[in-house]
């Protein structure tokens, strides 16, 4: 029976093409548009650590005084230096890093290359382990290492290629800011979009080529970058190497494996606020917060505004192309009802009626459907070569790809519904007797 | 003509008419919103920085190693002499950050001595005595800075020297309402004294309220060059790249081994372009949905006037035959036309009033003026028409004789 439909709703559709393509065009139109955004929208609101990203949290506490520019009722979204190492060195979770961005001049062993600025990442050991960091030689540091300060660094594959034309580049020497590091580990395929664990140097494609011990980096003097954030009496840099002790500019993430510990790191964030308004240092009651990867994200609401209303417009437009459709199809099925109404008198129920001419409506579907996948690709082509930092992540991955079948089906499906009803309701004596 | 009689005849037609009206409601919505987003995206583009944007040149020198302050500070004017002696620079000065660049500094500003104070965040811009100049800021009231207020910038950080400040007329108006900003003390960097208003100076990147753009201070500052970037005043806007490369030609072949790159140096005209390209690309993004959604809206109408026409034939054929000329026919289209649009516009503005509150309960955006609405009607009403011709004038051209046959 359904390939008889079929045929039918061949016939159909050939006998007036102009109205067919017009359909077609409109659904093609329509989900283009909407697959496009909604992939990019899907693309920059993913979870940047598949599987790790639960077990990740990113603790706040409050330790500004009762005044200042930086009002509001969350606590500010990074931690200075001593309660940085404060919580650090605390221990109480699975994990811990406590990390900030900077840049860093590589000057190369070959004197005819000129030195280059890289972006830099200082942080401590737990960082690999925690952010399952994949290697393509060696290793990170690890906590003695940080405690030594250490002239380790550990560079990203694309850094080895510039340098030692990719090859195992571990134990050889990298001159950084005129001090010689060793090279300790080649980081292979591993970058978290969005920019997760420091949103302040870009949400996407933000990553760094160098990773150096956190105190190694203090001690050294390396360029911070980023933001700071100060109150009462600090500031942030001017004229001097590193914020001072009243501003935030430090990352800290912890990992914590169970929902109990992270209950139970929460209660000792308190504790700790309590323990440093006590001694003097906190001036606010506890104000603290323990958010998760994709949590953390939402609050920062990384996806740029720009491409959540661009969303919403092309919804706005399938909505639109989709209402144009029905009024289509009612006209298409409508012009039929002479034949329809033959079909009727022959003995053909209502039902099949409906079901035939559904499939007349998902076939335009399938037709608009591969339509707009051509007209997403090409939108999506025409994103990543627009210079926008997350232009290079546009791509469609099989789950959107059917999505933009199922939602091109399903509208049209929706948009065959009323016009179907309605050509059924054709009373066949009626038609027979007219015609 | 006969409304009555053909809003007779769409009572026959409900669910299509109905849909007609939804799809001119939808359009009518999405493309005035849109038509206003894109007015604020250009509104956006076109503000003014109050800095002579066609004759500047910035270029930023990084260095490698860390030297002696005094040091850095005696390379910095050998360089910035070396830039003024360029053919063609008329004008050369040092700034902490430049604008549409990659970062920018803020400082808390209260007016009272005391860190309770409610206090806003402004932008600070900290360069060499040529600064006001090498931009080309007017001043508004009061005086520039005097060689002997420079300070380092450790000595400003210190806040206790009483530095100067220059606030822009509009940080003026905000923190000293109806009186002269001249002469009055502000906190910053420990108690600062206005001594000049520059008429228009703005933050280099947006951040916060769109009012507080406009909000702007300047210290005198000696700027060591590591931590600013050169900005040169060209006296040819044709010899800008020529100047580019002459600049870094003669940082580079002066100094200690530092990064003198074509990656850090730009005209300012290049660093609007590239900080506002986004913009631009929204606004052709939403003139793009706009004409698509015309041409689909228009689409629709054809499409449904056709089905009408052929469905009426006879009808058509036997006014024809009772006396109605063509321009009748034609005249009836039209009409049903403009009635159908006038529904769906009426539902419309509606519509288009409530996507805007939830734009504006989502988006800094401001509320649609009411002209949109009309301007909007007047698009969709000759939209409708001329989608509505083609079938119409079909309809005009059947024949009377058509009356007579059964059809």
């Amino acid at each position: 029976m359904f390939g008889y439909y079929l045929d039918l709703a061949l016939r159909s559709l050939k006998r007036n093409k102009v109205l067919t393509a017009l359909m077609v065009l409109a659904i093609a139109l329509g989900i283009g548009a909407s697959m496009t955004t909604l992939t990019v929208l899907h693309v920059l609101s993913g979870d940047p650590l598949p599987g790790r990203s639960s077990k990740l949290y990113y603790p706040q506490i409050d330790p500004r005084d009762l005044s200042g520019q930086m009002s509001g009722k969350e606590p500010p979204e990074q931690l200075t230096l001593i309660d940085g190492l404060n919580l650090l060195h605390a221990k109480r979770a699975d994990r811990q890093a406590l990390m900030t961005g900077g840049s860093v001049p590589i000057q190369p062993d070959d004197t005819a290359i000129d030195p280059f600025y890289v972006r830099a990442r200082y942080t401590t050991a737990d960082f690999f382990p925690m952010f399952g960091v994949k290697f393509l030689y060696g290793r990170g540091w690890d906590a003695t290492d940080d405690h030594a300060k250490a002239h380790d660094v550990v560079i990203t594959r694309s850094l080895d290629q510039r340098l030692f034309g990719g090859a195992d580049s571990v134990g050889r020497t990298l001159r950084m800011a005129d001090t010689v590091f060793r090279i300790i580990g080649v980081i292979g395929d591993w970058h978290p979009e969005p920019h997760f664990y420091d949103l302040n140097t870009g949400s996407y494609g933000g990553a760094e080529q160098v990773f150096v011990p956190l105190q190694t980096a203090l001690d050294l003097h390396l360029k911070h970058e980023g933001s700071s954030d100060c109150w009462g009496n600090g500031t942030g840099g001017v004229g001097r190497i590193y914020p001072a002790a009243q501003c935030v500019w430090l990352q800290f993430w912890v990992q914590l494996d169970t929902p109990a510990r992270a209950t139970a790191y929460k209660r000792f964030l308190v504790n700790y606020s309590e323990q440093q308004k006590a001694q003097g240092r906190f001036m606010k009651a506890p104000n603290v917060r323990l958010r998760n990867v994709m949590q953390w994200l939402a609050y920062q609401m990384v996806v740029p505004d720009d491409v959540r209303l661009q969303a919403g417009l092309a919804f706005g437009f399938l909505l639109v192309c989709l209402v144009n459709t029905v009024g289509l199809m009612l006209a298409k099925f409508m012009r039929r009802a002479g034949e329809l109404g033959v079909r009727r008198a022959l003995g053909a129920s209502r039902r099949s009626l409906f079901l035939q001419l559904l499939v007349e409506s998902g076939l335009i579907g399938l037709v608009g459907g591969i339509g707009g996948l051509l007209l997403a690709l090409m939108g999506l082509w025409l994103i990543r070569h627009r210079p926008s930092d997350y232009a290079a992540l546009a791509r469609l991955d099989p789950a959107m790809l059917l999505i933009t079948f199922a939602l091109a089906l399903g509208a049209s499906l929706l948009a065959g519904l009323l016009p179907a009803w309605r050509a059924c309701q054709v009373a066949p004596a009626l038609q027979l007797k007219s015609n | 003509m006969h409304f009555r009689h053909i809003l007779h005849a769409l009572g026959r037609h409900r669910i299509a008419v109905g849909l007609l009206v939804l799809e001119i409601a939808f359009s009518c919505a999405v493309v005035c919103n849109a038509l206003f987003l894109i007015g604020a995206r250009l509104e956006r583009m076109q503000r003014p920085t109050g800095v002579d944007e066609a004759h500047l040149v910035e270029v930023g020198v990084r260095s490698v190693m860390r030297g002696s302050p005094e040091a850095v500070m005696a390379q910095t004017r050998t360089d910035l002499a070396a830039l003024r002696a360029l053919p063609g620079v008329s004008d050369t000065a040092i700034v902490n950050q430049t604008l549409f660049g990659h970062s920018m500094s803020f400082s808390g500003v209260r007016l009272r001595d005391d860190t309770k104070a409610p206090s806003i965040p402004v932008t600070q811009y900290l360069g060499s005595e040529s600064l006001g100049r090498t931009l080309g800021l007017k001043l508004s009231a009061g005086r520039w800075f005097k060689p002997d207020e420079f300070v380092s910038d450790a000595k400003l950080e210190n806040g206790s020297s009483g530095v100067p400040v220059i606030i822009s007329r509009a940080l003026a108006d905000h923190l000293f309402p109806g009186r002269s900003a001249v002469g009055q003390t502000i906190y910053a960097f420990g108690a600062n004294r206005v001594v000049g208003v520059v008429k228009r100076l703005v933050q280099p990147l947006d951040y916060g309220p769109p009012g507080n753009y406009g909000y702007a201070m300047m210290f005198p500052v000696d700027m060591p060059y590591p931590n600013g970037t050169y900005l040169l005043r060209v006296k040819d806007t044709a010899q800008r790249q020529a100047i580019i490369g002459e600049a870094l030609h003669a940082l580079k072949t002066d100094g200690p081994l530092r990064l003198v790159s074509s990656k850090y140096a730009t005209t300012l005209e290049a660093a609007r372009d590239k900080y506002y390209r986004n913009d631009r690309a929204m606004a052709w993004l939403l003139v793009g949905v706009c004409l698509l959604l015309l041409v689909v809206t228009a689409v629709g109408i054809v499409g449904l006037t056709s089905f009408w026409v052929a469905q009426r034939r006879r009808q058509i054929g036997i006014r024809r035959a009772i006396g109605a000329t063509r321009a009748d026919i034609l005249a009836y289209f039209h009409v049903e036309n403009f009635l159908i649009a006038t529904g769906g516009i009426v539902l419309g503005m509606g519509l288009t009033y409530g996507l805007n509150l939830l734009l504006m309960l989502h988006y800094e955006l401001g509320r649609l003026p009411l002209y949109y609405l009309p301007v909007g009607a007047v698009a969709l009403w000759l939209l409708g028409q001329l989608a509505v011709l083609g079938p119409a004038l079909r309809a005009s051209n059947v024949p009377p004789v058509v009356a007579t046959r059964s059809a």
